[in-house]
């Protein structure tokens, strides 16, 4: 398999509905917590090292052939809010869709058949990296580049922030993407290697589950989630 | 028209299929853009009202920020509660209906899953400017609505959605006086953009109201099951 499938999948065009969800973003937004340059770059760093690298590490477990069911156990463990379970499979529902499509796999029919109404999106992801003949790292990047890709370009259309600003604070972050995805591939390692889902890391962001748990609420709003 | 969309497709259930996994074939989908205040919502609630009696019909709204289209159909109870799905489009109504067609996909299925069997579903898209266009992985056939009140040039502008839709309504002509705008040159502009392709002027306070598009919608519905 081609390495620049990579390309492929991290594209943000990739069809599998993440242009409707903010990651967490909106609800900052109204909030006031997120006004600008600066604190969109504070929120990305905080949800990459928290959110990020939990749905990295079950994205590279995934990728490894770790069963994807038990996966999916681990990724409801960490999330503590309903809403934002929710809108994990509804992402990984439309990312499967897409998946299938474009790198028909017997594990993916599998997964699909398991959880119809969607796994975690994370899960997913690992296993779609799997059927384009990714490996783990690819599996980690993706998921931790989305896990503040998402919420930058909501930013954009919810602050009209400059559009050159946000891709500078995800370039910033760059560095920081690395180490999440390190981290994040060796924990799956440590699955593998027989200490079971339960070394996967479960770093938590409060303010996410909280604030979304709100956002779910709202009558009015431009993102999913 | 793009009738035949019955590409065999191993394992994936995707858009263009024309059969559910059980084998069955699927209902009709016709998806309804145009820009915003166009009278989308209104032509989707009159079709409800005058097709409900003989067809079984579901209608996915794409709000923009809000669920105001969906409720508007429920409050007006154009078809029982669990018949009308709304999906939210992050602030682009069109990427929903054209680039990443996910979550109406969803919404079209799970309709079908949870009310079937269904004749037709009716996807209104969020109110957007002339370029947007349903993707063909997602409705078997487009209507376009345009009104006379936003600009008697629009059908000369044409654009993908005036050039392209299998159906262009032109709605409220009854405002046509009121707002100086030539009907004839409408007609004679989409004409030109168009071609053979059909066109409508409707007005829904007319008694009329939605028969022509109604009488296109079951002869898309009868080729779709021929």
């Amino acid at each position: 398999m081609s390495r620049a499938a990579l390309f492929v999948l991290a594209d943000g065009r990739f069809p599998a509905g993440g242009h409707a969800h903010s990651g967490g973003a909106e609800a900052a937004v109204k909030a006031g917590r997120v006004t600008g340059a600066a604190s969109l770059e504070e929120f990305c760093r905080g949800r990459l090292h928290t959110t990020g690298l939990v749905s990295a590490a079950l994205a590279a477990a995934a990728a490894l052939g770790v069963d994807p069911v038990e996966l999916d156990g681990a990724a409801d463990a960490r999330t503590p809010s309903p809403a934002l379970r929710v809108a994990a499979r509804k992402l990984g529902r439309q990312l499967m869709r897409a998946a299938r499509a474009t790198w028909p796999s017997a594990e993916l029919d599998a997964l699909a058949r398991e959880f119809p109404k969607g796994a975690h999106q994370p899960v997913v992801l690992g296993l779609t990296a799997r059927a384009a003949g990714l490996g783990p790292e690819d599996a980690a990047y993706c998921s931790a580049y989305e896990s503040v890709s998402g919420p930058a370009t909501a930013v954009v259309r919810l602050l009209s922030l400059d559009p050159f600003d946000a891709t500078r604070v995800l370039a910033r972050l760059a560095p920081e993407l690395d180490r999440v995805a390190d981290r994040a591939v060796e924990a799956a390692r440590g699955v593998v290697a027989g200490g079971g889902v339960d070394v996967l890391p479960a770093a938590s962001a409060p303010m996410l589950e909280v604030g979304a748990e709100g956002h779910a609420g709202w009558a009015v709003r431009l993102f999913a989630s | 028209m793009h009738l035949d969309h019955s590409h065999p497709h191993a394992g994936a259930t995707v858009g263009a299929d024309a059969h559910r996994p059980d084998g069955t074939r699927r209902a009709l989908r016709i998806g309804l853009g145009g820009p915003v205040g166009s009278g989308k919502t209104a032509t989707v609630a009159a079709l409800c009202r005058t097709l409900r009696e003989e067809l079984s019909l579901a209608v996915v709204t794409n709000d923009i920020y809000t669920r105001e289209d969906a409720e508007f159909l429920l409050r007006e109870a154009v078809l029982p509660p669990e018949r009308i799905t709304a999906v939210e489009t992050g602030a682009c109504p069109h990427t929903a209906i054209r680039d990443d067609i996910s979550a109406n996909l969803e919404a079209v299925e799970d309709l079908e899953d949870e009310v079937g069997p269904l004749d037709i579903v009716l996807v209104e898209s969020g109110g957007d400017n002339l370029t947007a266009t349903f993707s063909k992985g997602l409705v078997d056939a487009q209507i376009f609505v345009i009104d006379v009140a936003g600009g008697d040039d629009i059908p000369r502008k044409g654009g993908p959605g005036v050039t392209t839709a299998d159906l262009l309504v032109v709605n409220k002509t009854d405002l046509a006086p009121y707002v100086g705008s030539d009907l004839g040159r409408m007609a004679a502009d989409a004409k030109t953009a168009r071609g053979e392709m059909p066109v409508v002027f409707q007005s829904l306070r007319s008694e009329a109201g939605v028969t022509e598009v109604a009488l296109w919608v079951r002869a898309q519905l009868a080729a779709w099951t021929a």
